[in-house]
């Protein structure tokens, strides 16, 4: 059983961390703002919520999965406002100029 | 070599690439960022010496608040750096380089050539836990066996504040601190500030209440509380307090006065200053505690919004 | 090559950083950002030295712990009056500038603002 938790935590650990990979090189890549927007809250959601899914098996109790579910929530509340307040501003710039 | 020392060569070279960008890079905003993300990465580095109440004081207040102050500064000052003409001379910056490159390599020398026998206070402070009835040992030397030097803290705490308070022009003396921030209300800003401050209390209060056996602890809580009040100012759902306001001063002053008269009142009651009776000694510290959060809090909250700007209407 | 030698030297290059980023730049916010790199790299040392002291179940020595927690929070207020005092002297003086020649702007007659 602690064999097969394993298995998942290092699985679902690695997607995780490609997918922050991937976010990394698409805001190092992507031409504008908005764009790199994308990659980052895509990425960076998916990767958190895929690396607190493989941190679930080894969490000791109810409680401690509840905390890092909820680590993951606010980490989706905060990164989806500060992009929506990011690109707003970007876009007011653009319209600016 | 484990992978642990792998990761940890890792970590240290990226936060040292942190350090060496924040220091080299021209703009300012950039540097402030680096140095943001450098405040995080050596929370991590903290958690990998096994110190966690002192990550998470590194992640709050040095990272957290700190970035935020900085990058508010480096936001108001964007102007200012067009008019700094002068850059030192070589001379200066050929002999702070050999003076840096002295120093750390006598630091590095101090960290490679440490005696083989450790002393250490760790048995010492386990052994005295019974005194409180904490088990959290950090807390225990915070609250308890170096209390001294947590009230003097708040006393620093305080002395800032009063420093930042007197820079206040005389036309907004005793006004509110810093810009009246707008934000539009049914925007995003205003909804973040309207969901996470309850949740964010919570928290504050759990790392607070927790401290007393697991890591966390007054100051880690008190700069989440601070710092969720300083996202309903700058969504503009609220205005910063006017700075000669009674009750503000007074729960800025409520910590370390609390802590002194706990601390007389073990002068004259009990054996020495600050001593705690061992019975007493759980609800006393969880009493200067809660002060403590609510003064913590605040100051830090106000460090972060300034010096007045605005007169307060009366 | 453990923790405390990794860490450890990796402190003392940000103690130099810091040095050197503080003597150097010449605008005061640098500075206080170098400043605060400085006290970083201080604190990892002390970090550094409670690991080494790691006994009876604890990690780390608390006492260094609660050294640093509490350099941590003189160092952002020292930050916080810094930055306040820099901020007040681009109100008054217009530019942040340390060196005493007065920059164009500024009129020393005026009274407070």
């Amino acid at each position: 059983m602690s064999l097969a938790c394993d298995i998942i935590t290092i699985a679902a650990v690695s997607a995780g961390a490609f997918f922050f990979l991937a976010g990394t090189v698409g805001l190092l890549r992507f031409p504008d703002t908005l764009t790199r927007l994308h990659a980052l809250t895509k990425a960076d959601n998916l990767g958190l919520g895929l690396v607190v899914l493989g941190l679930l098996p080894q969490a000791g109790s109810l409680r401690d999965g509840l905390k890092l579910v909820s680590i993951w929530l606010l980490g989706l509340l905060a990164g989806a406002t500060v992009s929506q307040l990011i690109a707003r501003t970007a876009r007011q710039g653009e319209a600016a100029k | 070599m484990s992978i642990a020392t792998i990761f940890e060569i890792v970590l240290a070279a990226v936060v040292l690439g942190l350090g060496i960008w924040t220091t080299a890079v021209r703009e300012t905003y950039s540097a402030t960022v680096g140095f943001v993300a450098y405040g995080l990465l050596v929370a991590l580095i903290w958690v990998r010496l096994d110190a966690v109440d002192v990550a998470l004081t590194e992640a709050a207040i040095g990272g957290g608040l700190g970035g935020v102050l900085l990058l508010g500064a480096a936001a108001r000052l964007r102007n200012a750096e067009l008019m700094v003409t002068e850059t030192p001379g070589k001379v200066t910056r050929v002999s702070a380089a050999a003076l840096s490159v002295l120093i750390a390599t006598a630091l590095a020398g101090a960290v490679l050539l440490l005696p083989d026998s450790v002393s250490t206070l760790a048995p010492t402070v386990v052994a005295h836990a019974w005194a409180t009835g904490l088990t959290n040992p950090v807390t225990n030397v915070l609250m308890a066996f170096r209390a001294m030097d947590t009230m003097l803290e708040k006393v620093v705490l305080l002395l800032a504040i009063v420093g930042v308070w007197s820079l206040a022009p005389d036309s907004a003396w005793g006004g509110h601190p810093g810009p009246r921030h707008q934000a539009d209300p049914n925007g995003v800003l205003a909804f973040l500030a309207r969901l996470l401050p309850p949740i964010g209390i919570v928290v504050g209060i759990y790392i607070f209440w927790t401290g007393a056996n697991h890591p966390g602890g007054a100051f880690q809580g008190g700069a989440i509380l601070a710092s969720m009040w300083l996202l309903a100012i700058m969504a503009g759902l609220t205005d910063t307090p006017p700075v000669r306001s009674r009750r503000l001063r007074f729960i800025l002053v409520a910590g370390p006065g609390l802590f002194l008269i706990v601390g007389l009142g073990g002068l004259c009651f009990g054996a020495a200053f600050l001593a705690y009776p061992p019975a007493l000694a759980k609800p006393l510290i969880l009493g200067i505690e809660i002060a403590m959060i609510l003064t913590i809090a605040t100051t830090l909250g106000l460090l972060l919004a300034g010096a007045p700007e605005r007169s307060a209407k009366r | 090559m453990s923790a405390v030698t990794v860490f450890g030297l990796c402190a003392a290059a940000a103690v130099g950083l810091g040095l050197y980023g503080l003597i150097t730049n010449p605008q005061p916010l640098r500075k206080i950002i170098a400043f605060n790199l400085l006290g970083s790299g201080v604190f990892l040392l002390f970090g550094v030295v409670g690991r080494r002291g790691a006994a009876a179940s604890i990690g780390n020595d608390p006492v260094p712990q609660a050294l640093v927690i509490t350099g941590v929070v003189v160092a952002f207020s020292a930050t916080a009056l810094a930055i306040a005092l820099v901020l007040r002297l681009f109100q008054k003086a217009g530019s942040t500038t340390l060196s005493d020649d007065a920059p164009p702007g500024a009129d020393p007659n005026l009274p407070g603002g």
